[in-house]
């Protein structure tokens, strides 16, 4: 599973802030909507090649991360292919068609959902998770005139980080447990296979309560009352690297709005 | 011993830092039953006194209610002279740094530095003096080169070392064992009981230890010895695990040399009454044998 897998380095993208990642990520997905023609698609696809190649990551890395998408993505775009009216009809068949202008808006889908899976791969792979729920933390903060609980959700984010694999040691031993007495998994029809998961889920859940209780007087104990008045710890350091990476996206938007102005 | 009866004599004159009188708690309102039937003792300021019993004496919701982690209990708990209230609870516990028994459940940070800094980022301290702090308790406990690791990559001893660590970032005046060493193994548990005496003697700190471990309480000044939510002794080790009947009455064990002085008595061994560690029965034994 290559999903929010962090892989260690040192390239120009691993030393980014959190913050103008996240934005540059959430900007990257509005700016792909600009994008009409070809032109503003390879223009993209540069940007996005731009990042893989500065991230100093394999590419096999990106694919694998395509991978479990691959099956939603095809479908999709076949949908997209056969459903959209055009003019210039190609193939026809009850109500299936396909056309050229149908064939185009697959392919662009196709291309939307390639480059936003790979621009939120560069984040995870370059982002270690702690780092990233600071970078959500902060993020938020602005929220916080608008009575959202920032400072709560960055600690549960953090808390939740922390404690995966303690949780995935805990199912290996439960499954070894059940196993060690005579419980059979994954095997027989689909019923009997969500029925041997109770005996797993179950345990898991009274460990978590206990885990949650035990933490909750130990984090009590020494002095947490909440978000206010706390110091932090760690903190975050804007570069310059990263007003760079922001202007990037913004004339990357600035370019693609002119563009489609032009052409039509 | 003579020496360590003088230096117990000097801390008489000195304060109570931990006053307990009269407790009565039960976890359900409804309950007939009481978890805590009037406990009274004192803790003078720099012992380690160890608190004893069996499980469900009721150890760790004495422990919980100084710390102020259980409420509504009748009986009073005094903190360096000062009456727990629910006013100045905050303000109290800032004096006592607890470590639990599951080196897991109580890490709370992602990685060793954030939790050892969990606790001083609560009480608002400036993130210089923070950075200060942490290399310095990381140091005291011997951690220095996992600082940016995560829990998950360390023993158990090492996470409880790590606990420490955040409680000495804090310079608390007691540190309350709630079970520390039990989900350890014999050398976790060893290095664990090693570091908290350096760091006692460092800081001047007072210590109490909730334990099942009969070699550890026998290392300390003085042990309480609770059965069904009641204090039922109060002595220094030597005296407790001199004789072994009175443990056996109350549930308990004695430590291994207790048994075996017990046993050599029995073969026609002239030995005192007195409880002694391994080292101290060598000496003894040597000595006979000289003769």
């Amino acid at each position: 599973m290559l999903m929010g897998r962090y892989i260690p380095g040192d390239s120009a993208i691993h030393k980014m802030d959190p913050r103008s990642k996240l934005l540059v990520m959430i900007a990257f997905i509005a700016v792909i909507f600009l994008a009409n023609d070809w032109l503003g698609y390879l223009l993209l696809l540069i940007y996005t090649f731009a990042g893989v190649w500065l991230s100093k990551i394999s590419i096999s890395y990106f694919l694998k991360g395509l991978r479990p998408m691959l099956g939603l993505i095809l479908f999709t775009v076949i949908f997209q292919m056969l459903f959209t009216p055009g003019e210039h009809i190609l193939f026809h068949f009850w109500i299936l068609q396909v056309s050229i202008e149908s064939l185009i808006n697959a392919v662009y889908i196709f291309f939307r959902f390639v480059l936003i899976i790979f621009m939120s791969t560069i984040l995870t792979l370059t982002t270690p998770p702690l780092t990233l729920a600071d970078g959500i933390e902060t993020g938020l903060s602005p929220l916080k005139k608008l009575k959202v609980p920032v400072h709560e959700l960055g600690l549960m984010l953090s808390i939740s980080l922390r404690f995966i694999p303690t949780l995935m040691d805990d199912t290996t031993m439960i499954m070894n447990a059940q196993k060690a007495r005579g419980m059979d998994f994954g095997e027989g029809s689909l019923l009997q296979k969500i029925k041997s998961v109770i005996p797993i889920l179950i345990p898991l859940f009274v460990s978590s309560f206990r885990r949650a209780d035990d933490l909750a007087i130990a984090m009590e104990s020494r002095g947490y009352q909440g978000g206010d008045g706390r110091t932090k710890y760690r903190q975050l350091k804007w570069q310059s690297r990263d007003t760079i990476l922001v202007i990037s996206i913004i004339i990357m938007a600035l370019v693609l709005i002119l563009w489609s102005k032009v052409s039509k | 011993m003579g020496q360590k009866l003088a230096k117990f004599d000097i801390i008489k004159v000195m304060n109570k830092i931990l006053e307990v009188e009269n407790l009565h708690f039960k976890y359900e309102k409804e309950s007939e039953v009481e978890q805590l039937d009037g406990v009274s003792f004192f803790v003078e300021k720099g012992e380690w006194v160890s608190i004893i019993g069996q499980n469900g004496s009721g150890k760790s919701t004495t422990a919980r209610l100084i710390d102020g982690l259980l409420e509504e209990f009748t009986g009073t708990v005094k903190i360096d002279n000062e009456v727990l209230t629910n006013q100045n609870v905050w303000d109290l516990r800032r004096k006592i740094g607890m470590v639990f028994q599951n080196p897991d459940n109580q890490f709370v940070g992602a990685t060793v530095e954030d939790d050892v800094a969990f606790g001083m980022e609560n009480q608002g301290i400036p993130r210089e003096e923070m950075l200060k702090r942490v290399d310095e308790a990381l140091l005291a406990v011997n951690m220095m080169d996992f600082k940016k690791k995560e829990p998950a990559r360390l023993s158990g001893g090492q996470k409880q070392r790590v606990a420490i660590a955040g409680i000495i970032a804090l310079r608390p005046e007691i540190i309350i064992l709630d079970e520390s060493t039990s989900m350890l193994d014999p050398t976790g548990r060893a290095d664990i009981m090693r570091v908290i005496h350096e760091i006692k003697e460092k800081y001047g700190l007072t210590v109490l230890s909730i334990t099942h471990d009969l070699d550890e309480a026998a290392q300390s000044d003085r042990i309480i010895v609770m059965k069904d939510g009641k204090v039922a002794e109060v002595a220094r080790p030597e005296v407790l695990f001199g004789s072994n009947e009175d443990m056996v009455e109350i549930g308990l064990d004695v430590p291994f040399t207790s048994n075996l002085m017990a046993d050599l008595r029995h073969v026609g061994f002239d030995l005192p009454n007195e409880y002694m560690d391994d080292k101290k029965l060598t000496q003894v034994l040597t000595g006979m044998l000289k003769k």
